[in-house]
């Protein structure tokens, strides 16, 4: 059966924040929140790091590189955190391609 | 204990009134009639009080919340003070004109029942004709609007053979999520039990189908199991806890713990009418009476997963044993096990009639 598929995280791959998903910060917790249909994500520091980068333009490898300059780590280590991370997101919907 | 932390997210009940009649709603036995509602002015303060206290989420949900002409209304004002809106319905009220109206007031996404996935038997379950019809209708409507689409799929003995198609279904009308929600037992459903309750063989069967789909469909539709309590070990944790998360308000402007706690005994559960939601959240024995662990009976006090299931559900509690305060009849370490043991065993029994929801309670022999 044809239909959407799923979509693959690569290094060239520009993700955005799916429709109908707010990414903000939240006054009352002091922290970042993301709201989406009938799901909340409160992500920790590295994740919201990450997440600041999402913005439709970005590739998934200019992310990778800016972070890796950020905190001076190596880049293989953030490429599979970040990897993961986004593919987990895209898999639930919160992230689009 | 430590102090509670601000609540994530409000079911605002607006209505108890529903086109539909389903065995299994999970509105109380005692439906408030639409002269109890409190009024637009209320509901706008509430969702403002909402906001500041800290809620993130709002789900306007019934009854059938389009019942109310101020829907919209509620819809912009939510939005206006921050809150993520949701709509959960039955479609059955929903037409092009209504849903423009409530996407301009700024709805995030709508939550879609469906009562089974073949029509003749989705109508009989909803008690009213074409229900199905419409709702497959209104669901295109919702996806050419834009908005994200979940398709709420409670299942029991009645439909979970064509769990299949249900999921297929939610595939094609576009749902980036399905929730696929065995039937709990509080209420309407408690009295249609013998007609809902699945067996463990059907139970095993519709675990393995949503195993297989989740794998299939992985990054293209999100599927939401919840399991039915009778057949599990450890309870579940309840809304995330008593007044750890949650807050519902009933069409009346009663503040609840839960959906069915209204239902609870013994209980003065606080008004919107004579209270602000901070006050209430943070200061009202109701909220206060079953949150943390100090309230807990053995074995739960003890137990390691006690800050993990928060004690399972208190309406379960008092819906099974009489005492809100006993041991979650679902965890395995009850001593009133033996309560779902005979329940479970009615399953394998002809299923019976439905009695369906209606103003005026559950005629008295369903209660029995």
């Amino acid at each position: 059966m044809s239909g959407p598929e799923r979509v693959l995280v690569a290094g060239g791959t520009s993700l955005r924040f799916a429709p109908h998903v707010k990414f903000r910060h939240d006054e009352t917790r002091g922290r970042w929140i993301v709201l989406a249909p009938e799901k909340l994500l409160l992500p920790d520091e590295q994740a919201v790091e990450i997440l600041k980068l999402v913005d439709g333009r970005r590739s998934v490898d200019g992310v990778i590189d800016e972070l890796a300059a950020k905190f001076d780590a190596p880049r293989a280590v953030i490429a599979a955190d970040v990897t993961g991370m986004l593919q987990d997101l895209l898999d639930k919907g919160i992230l689009a391609s | 204990m430590s102090a509670p932390q601000p609540p994530l997210a409000l079911l605002a009940e607006l209505s108890h009134r529903c086109p539909l009649r389903c065995p299994y709603c999970s509105n109380p036995l005692e439906l408030e009639r639409g002269s109890a509602e409190i009024d637009t002015a209320t509901w706008l303060r509430v969702l403002s009080e909402a906001a500041k206290l800290g809620v993130l989420q709002v789900h306007f949900s019934g009854g059938e919340p389009l019942v109310r002409r101020d829907l919209a209304e509620l819809v912009r004002h939510a939005t206006a003070v921050g809150l993520y809106t949701n709509l959960i319905t039955s479609g059955v009220l929903l037409d092009r004109a209504r849903l423009a109206e409530l996407v301009a007031a700024g709805l995030e996404h709508v939550q879609l029942s469906f009562q089974d996935a073949e029509a003749a038997s989705a109508d009989r379950i909803a008690g009213l004709e074409r229900s199905h019809e419409k709702k497959l209708a209104v669901a295109a409507l919702v996806r050419e609007a834009g908005l994200p689409l979940t398709v709420n799929a409670v299942v029991h003995r009645q439909n979970l053979e064509r769990l299949p198609e249900l999921i297929a279904l939610a595939l094609k009308l576009g749902a980036g999520r399905i929730e696929v929600a065995h039937v709990q037992y509080y209420g309407w459903a408690l009295a249609n039990r013998r007609a809902l309750l699945p067996t463990i063989e059907q139970l095993e069967r519709a675990t393995a189908v949503v195993e297989e789909a989740r794998t299939r469909l992985k990054g293209v539709l999100t599927i939401d199991y919840v399991v039915p309590d009778y057949y599990a070990r450890r309870p579940k944790a309840c809304m995330g806890g008593w007044g750890r998360q949650f807050l519902n308000i009933s069409p009346a402007g009663k503040v609840l713990p839960c959906h069915a706690a209204e239902s609870l005994p013994g209980f003065d559960f606080p008004s919107v009418k004579e209270a602000s939601l901070a006050e209430i959240w943070y200061g009202s024995e109701a909220f206060n009476r079953f949150r943390g662990t100090a309230w807990m009976p053995e074995p739960c006090r003890s137990c390691e997963r006690r800050e993990i299931d928060w004690g399972g559900c208190r309406c379960q509690a008092f819906a099974l044993t009489g005492d809100a305060a006993r041991v979650d009849p679902a965890c395995a370490f009850s001593p009133d096990r033996e309560l779902l043991t005979a329940a479970r065993e009615d399953a394998a029994a002809p299923a019976g009639d439905f009695v369906y929801r209606q103003i005026g309670g559950a005629p008295a022999r369903a209660a029995s």
